[in-house]
């Protein structure tokens, strides 16, 4: 049974797809999206992928439904202060204004040259698997522009490459589609910092943003996601990674919940002795959701994958994390632990937690778990000893639970930021630093 | 300062206290000794109102007014203190802030100015060193990863900040070097006035070697079997426990 509204939903979006104006090298990309896009099955409460996450939201019920963007000026969103290689996107729109100067390592897919454009044609599209991720179907159904990052081989990226997209609210509710592919040759090194912000004003985009990565043999990505935006912002995202010999992916994401937030991660161990760290934050109040969906899969020898997410959960909010962590038969040696705690703060709140391991080599050490509970008590007396109100206690201790996550986050212009934003969202700024 | 008339309370369903009476008056330090399970650190949790600790009945007057109806953060604002024989660790909450945070819930109850970061910060680096500890741990977790001495002389810098007026130590002695255990007496000796008081509780005699109590109790099943004066520590040294539990029992 597909749904009337939402396969509407389908059929208004491929429309808006089609009018997107691209380089003709993308078709192929786009036709193959489009034919994907139409023919899924709508998801449903019984499809195991999104079985905690209705799609509703995208049913907007104005007469004219969703429409694209038309060039725009940035927003008032507040960015990071860091001297990096910036793109900034205004609901998928580029603003040259707010970015820095072209960079031989970062171009638009619309300013790629030859070499560029065969990279883009190799792996755009490629490295997500779209019978999986329903989203990025339509993401190549839409590619009309997007960013490559390719740091050549032996090449470390002298700056952090900072991608920014900004919502703000259109007369009709947008869709904006946003695609980065980053492509590290051997021996190469880069930082890669995502962040989608909005204005303070009420939200009504779509965004579907779809990010792949390919990390060539002994090569490392320092990797930040953050989304950051208004609740009444819609966002579906992915990060999909592929991980050759010996090479090493970071990454850390945070998520402040909406109407509807889901973000999927695949990080793919495709050579021996790759290593994958992925630790993530999701804080939904109100009446908001986050989903995070991880799938970790070893396919090689001697790879590791170190998994660590934290949420708290308040009001009448909702969580979902579903962390897949899946050991092929030839991925001996193998490494990989996952952890996830949750924190509710209400009576309300709740979490639909799922850690999933599935082996089928003999010679691995793994290990998972996931927790639900309240603040620790006796850290709760321990700080009303010291004269510490039970108010500020909770919020104390609900921040230290996050914080322990962000107070290692290697670049301190992401780390001060989201330390700051934390004090602000939880009420508690001091003033003694928290760095 | 503190009054305790006929405390009893439970733990788990379990009776600790029973009958316990106690008067300590300013300027007194007050050293309470006893074998394992005699309900010693059962008397400081009672007294700051930790959760799972039922008083059945009794009552504490504390400065003249009655403890046990108030709330913990109300009853360290007014001036007592514990130092925790398991400080707890609170990792992603620095040292600091921690320390800001309380100080500030006590100075604005005494309706003291609040400390400026700079002034603050200032003092805490002051009163780490005369505890001996690196400066680095304020910025650290808040225990996180502390070795049981840097904990205890965590939990001395916590009381020189506040300045409270009743100091219960619970086994703060217990598994220190010699060295730490000089900088906690030392950290109790430089803040003794007449005003201040002090509970000692402790296992071993060791620590009134430095700390020189004005009074010594022995508490055993629950309830103080025997008071004397600094010389009942050596007694105590000497004899061991047994002989006092022979008689209550």
């Amino acid at each position: 049974m597909t749904d009337f509204q939402t396969t509407d939903f389908q059929q208004r979006a491929l429309t808006l797809a089609g009018q997107q104006q691209s380089p003709a090298w993308l078709a192929a990309l786009r036709f193959e999206g489009s034919e994907q896009w139409l023919n899924a099955d709508w998801p449903g409460r019984r499809t195991e992928l999104w079985k905690y996450t209705p799609l509703q939201a995208l049913q907007k019920s104005t007469s004219a439904g969703w429409s694209s963007a038309l060039p725009q000026g940035a927003g008032s969103a507040a960015l990071l202060t860091i001297d990096a290689i910036r793109l900034v996107f205004v609901n998928g729109v580029f603003d040259a204004k707010a970015s820095t100067a072209n960079h031989d390592s970062v171009v638009r897919f619309s300013n790629a040259n030859d070499a560029q454009r065969s990279l883009i044609e190799k792996h755009l599209g490629r490295i997500v698997d779209t019978k999986r991720h329903l989203f990025a179907s339509l993401s190549n159904a839409w590619v009309q522009d997007g960013v490559l990052v390719h740091v050549p081989r032996n090449v470390v990226l002298e700056k952090p490459v900072y991608v920014v997209h900004v919502s703000t609210p259109e007369a009709e509710p947008v869709i904006a589609n946003q695609r980065l592919l980053i492509v590290l040759e051997d021996n190469s090194q880069a930082e890669l910092i995502e962040h989608f912000a909005s204005d303070a004003r009420t939200q009504n985009s779509f965004v579907n943003a779809l990010t792949e990565v390919s990390i060539a043999a002994n090569s490392s990505l320092q990797h930040y996601r953050i989304n950051l935006e208004q609740e009444a912002q819609i966002h579906i995202g992915g990060v999909h990674i592929d991980l050759q010999r010996d090479s090493r992916y970071s990454g850390f994401t945070i998520a402040e919940g909406s109407a509807l937030k889901r973000i999927d991660y695949q990080i793919n161990h495709r050579g021996n002795g790759a290593y994958a760290s992925l630790n993530g934050v999701y804080l939904p109040r109100n009446n908001q959701l986050v989903d995070y969906h991880t799938n970790v899969e070893h396919w090689a020898p001697h790879c590791t994958t170190s998994e660590i997410f934290r949420g708290i959960i308040g009001d009448s909010a909702r969580a979902v994390f579903n962390g897949r962590i899946l050991i092929h038969p030839d991925a001996q040696k193998t490494l990989a632990e996952l952890s996830n705690r949750n924190l509710l703060t209400s009576d309300k709140a709740e979490v639909d937690t799922k850690p999933e391991l599935e082996i089928y080599a003999d010679d691995v050490k793994c290990a998972h778990g996931a927790t639900v509970s309240q603040l620790d008590q006796t850290a709760m007396y321990y700080l009303q000893s010291r004269g510490v109100s039970k108010t500020q206690a909770r919020t104390m201790l609900s921040f230290g639970f996050i914080n322990e996550l962000l107070q290692d986050l290697p670049q301190p212009a992401v780390r001060d930021y989201l330390q700051h934003h934390l004090t602000v969202l939880f009420g508690m700024d001091t003033g003694t630093g928290l760095s | 300062m503190l009054e305790i008339r006929n405390l009893n309370a439970r733990v788990e369903g379990a009776d600790i206290l029973r009958n316990l009476s106690l008067s300590i008056k300013p300027g007194e330090v007050h050293a309470i000794m006893g074998p394992n399970g005699s309900g010693k650190s059962t008397l400081g949790n009672v007294l700051t109102g930790r959760p799972g600790y039922e008083v059945t009945s009794g009552e504490v007057l504390f400065n003249g007014k009655d403890l046990l109806s108030q709330e913990i953060e109300e009853r360290a604002r007014e001036g007592l203190f514990l130092a925790f024989q398991y400080p707890v660790e609170i990792p992603g909450v620095t040292n600091m802030e921690f320390l800001k945070a309380s100080v500030d819930a006590r100075r604005k109850h005494l309706g003291l100015p609040d400390l400026s970061s700079f002034d603050f910060m200032k003092l805490a680096r002051e009163t780490s060193k005369r505890v001996s500890l690196d400066a680095a741990f304020l910025k650290r977790g808040v225990n996180e990863g502390f070795s049981g001495g840097e904990k205890k002389r965590n939990e001395i810098m916590q009381m020189m900040l506040l300045e409270p007026s009743l100091c219960i130590l619970d086994e703060t002695d217990s598994g220190l070097d010699i060295d730490a255990l000089q900088v906690v007496a030392g950290g109790v000796n430089a803040m003794r006035d007449d005003k201040r008081s002090f509970i000692i509780v402790t296992h071993y005699q060791r620590l009134l070697d430095y700390i020189v109590p004005d009074h010594v109790h022995v508490l055993a099943g629950g309830r103080i079997v025997k008071s004397g004066g600094k010389e009942l520590a050596l007694e105590l040294e000497a004899k061991g426990y047994s002989w006092l539990e022979d008689e209550v029992a």
